[in-house]
């Protein structure tokens, strides 16, 4: 466990303006940070996938980084235990509500667009996700980062065949990972394959959002939209419209 | 006393600019002189590959000291899109190896992220004139008009520079390859990606042999991943590659056929009073190099370089800050996603002086005999032809000298993240982005 003065080292400017005088004040302010990091982390790793070819060494970091957090707030006791392990195996099968695509993209950026951005996530995250408090935001946050790198996976199998699903396997971040890959491929049978478009256009919806967090950083680059199936562009292009509607009522 | 002097163990101040070349097209991915330092080849982001030869010396013009002048351009890699992954290829040159010359021809090897390839480089200056059979254009004569038997004779003809692919070692690496390196015996290299390193024989392209892979069963376990490697100058059965948690392992292929267990594994144990969540991250090593003594190796991290000695593993003989003043600004360089910047680093011939980039087109060097250090910048304004390098310095409050620059005015887009060192001379060149730099030494050094 780290001395909370010795942790601020990492954020700007909090060791000069904080000081030592609000050690009562630098708690939820740091609580915050951290949060906000652990946001920004989220979306880098979806935004990385989205790239041409993403860079293993950068995920790995930003993957890293994210389970440290994680950890953290395990022992600091804010996070909440919550079934993480029996919903990760339970959550593939059940598509997205209308209720988190609804979600304004505030909400959405404060930690619980990542679930938004599954397309299979379950009902009790719905549910949970209409809770505003930051622990649950952050305990959902390590579900997420299972949804996320299943989301990846998922999306970059959507548009090839199921037949090259034993290939990507090398990809990064495998998920689902007590399915064999029979089951799995039964399991994407059912699926409309129409909320993988969706899906798809939610993720670059979120990737253009600003942090709210942290005044004066710069914001994001814009992710290079490269991805090589115009289909998925014009599928994008007529959707945008219909989630725009959805997004504003 | 005249600041000439005082810096004059460094002999940096002496650096002036010989050459500012500008690759107006592309970013430049890679920077190599060969063994000699005769030639100098530099990779771009649009795969093309240029190489500039140094001219000899001129006795008419004793400052000219031999400048680098365009020798050869070729188009090394193309674009290529891998339809199992339905994701593109970039054919940006990651990294040119230079291969010992071993006859008039010269051979390189460059690399895209998949497919390394094999280029031999020759001259031709004379063309045979008077051929029997055909004419000067090399249509085919009328017969009836050949009354005698010539023999055709060898005539000077301009320059013509051919590079011709040699071999190309395709479809060795899932991954993104990072690094390649030529062995010692002159007959293998290695190449290495995220995970996996593979041992290619020159001559053989449709095999090769995997010697290091740390690719977990479950790709979920991931947490570490190569991020260099080099063979030992020296002794053809030593590498070290670095990985992304900041250690080096140097493996000896003698030990096994899969050197999954190092020899040595050389770490530095952690700072506690320097934790943080970004401590992952700015640990991990960008670049790896043996120095040409074959004693040390140098690595760059994101805020130091550190020299290692191969006989000691517990923590580097020696530490250099880069830019110890963006250790307080981590989470803006986590954002803008510079954390991740990956900087590479040069010994001089003589192993005394060590050289890496950082931003705002500054780069550092380090006198490890002196303790001294530069920061110096490669820039338009001080890359007049002749103009002599003014060491820069950076504030982070407190007194601020003329000249000085704040932290908070660096140009983080600015990055020199690729440099190469004259491999017996002071002679650097220095990538900015997609400008090349070569500075030269006034004085020629014997001061080493």
């Amino acid at each position: 466990m780290f001395m909370r003065g010795l942790k601020r080292k990492c954020f700007d400017g909090e060791e000069d303006i904080e000081g030592t005088l609000a050690g009562i004040k630098a708690i939820p302010s740091y609580n915050l940070q951290r949060q906000s990091l652990l946001d920004m982390s989220l979306v880098k790793l979806q935004l990385c996938h989205m790239l041409v070819e993403p860079n293993l060494c950068r995920s790995v970091l930003i993957a890293n980084t994210v389970r440290q957090i994680q950890e953290e707030m395990t022992q600091d006791g804010t996070w909440q235990m919550i079934n993480m392990q029996n919903t990760g195996q339970a959550s593939v099968d059940r598509l997205v509500s209308t209720d988190i695509l609804c979600r304004s993209s505030r909400e959405q950026a404060e930690g619980k667009h990542v679930p938004g951005y599954s397309t299979f996530s379950k009902d009790f995250e719905g549910d949970q996700a209409q809770d505003s408090s930051e622990t649950m935001s952050t305990a959902s946050s390590v579900q997420a980062l299972r949804n996320l790198q299943s989301n990846v996976w998922e999306m970059e199998n959507s548009q090839e065949n199921k037949g090259n699903f034993q290939k990507s396997l090398d990809q990064i971040f495998e998920t689902l990972e007590n399915k064999s890959p029979n089951s799995v491929e039964d399991l994407f049978s059912e699926v409309d394959n129409s909320y993988y478009d969706l899906d798809t256009m939610l993720t670059g919806m979120m990737s253009n959002t600003k942090m709210g967090h942290c005044d004066g950083l710069e914001p994001f680059p814009s992710p290079t939209t490269t991805t090589s199936s115009s289909n998925c562009k014009s599928d994008l292009n007529e959707l945008d419209h219909i989630v725009e509607i959805l997004v504003e009522s | 006393m005249c600041w000439k002097h005082k810096f004059a163990s460094l002999c940096l101040h002496l650096f002036h600019c010989v050459a500012t070349l500008d690759s107006n097209a592309d970013i430049i991915s890679t920077v190599e002189f060969n063994h000699t330092g005769e030639l100098l080849a530099t990779g771009d982001k649009g795969g093309r590959v240029v190489i500039f030869q140094r001219e000899p010396e001129s006795k008419n013009e004793p400052y000219s000291q031999g400048e680098y002048n365009v020798y050869s351009t070729f188009q090394s890699h193309e674009p290529e899109f891998d339809y199992l992954k339905s994701l593109e290829i970039e054919e940006k040159i990651n990294k040119i190896k230079w291969l010992p010359q071993q006859n008039a021809a010269h051979s390189l090897l460059s690399t895209n992220d998949k497919t390394i390839k094999l280029w031999k480089i020759t001259e031709r200056d004379k063309r045979p004139e008077g051929y029997n059979l055909k004419d000067e254009e090399g249509k085919l004569k009328d017969l009836s008009t050949v009354t005698s038997l010539q023999v055709p004779v060898l005539k000077p003809m301009d320059l013509m520079v051919e590079v011709t692919p040699r071999r190309i070692f395709a479809n060795g690496h899932t991954y993104h390859v990072n690094s390649i390196s030529v062995n010692s015996d002159c007959e293998t290299y290695m190449s290495a990606d995220d995970l996996r390193i593979n041992l290619w024989h020159l001559a053989i392209t449709d095999r090769s042999f995997n010697i290091v892979d740390i690719k977990p069963a479950n790709m979920e376990d991931l947490t570490e991943v190569i991020t260099a490697s080099e063979f030992h100058p020296h002794h053809c059965n030593l590498f070290v590659y670095s990985s992304s948690k900041g250690s080096l392992r140097l493996c000896d292929m003698r030990a096994s056929a899969l050197c999954d267990k190092h020899s040595k594994l050389y770490e530095e144990p952690e700072d506690p009073s320097n934790r943080s969540f970004f401590s992952e991250i700015i640990s991990s090593v960008s670049d790896v190099k043996f120095s040409h003594s074959g004693r040390y190796m140098l690595t760059r991290d994101y805020l130091t370089v550190k020299v290692w000695d191969l006989n000691m593993e517990t923590k580097p003989v020696e530490t250099y800050q880069v830019h110890d003043y963006l250790r307080s600004k981590l989470c803006s360089l986590y954002e803008n996603d510079c954390i991740f910047d990956k900087f590479e680093c040069a010994w001089n011939g003589s192993d005394s002086v060590i050289m890496t980039g950082a931003y705002n087109n500054f780069f550092r060097m380090f006198d490890r005999n002196t303790k001294r250090d530069v920061t110096l910048e490669a820039s338009r304004e001080s890359s007049k032809p002749r103009a002599i390098l003014k060491p820069r310095r950076v504030c982070v409050g407190g007194k601020r000298r003329k000249d000085d620059i704040s932290v908070d005015s660096l140009d983080f887009t600015k990055k020199i993240l690729h440099t190469a060192w004259h491999p017996t001379e002071n002679i650097i060149a220095i990538a900015a982005t997609n400008n090349l730099y070569i500075f030269q030494d006034k004085v020629n050094s014997e001061m080493h």
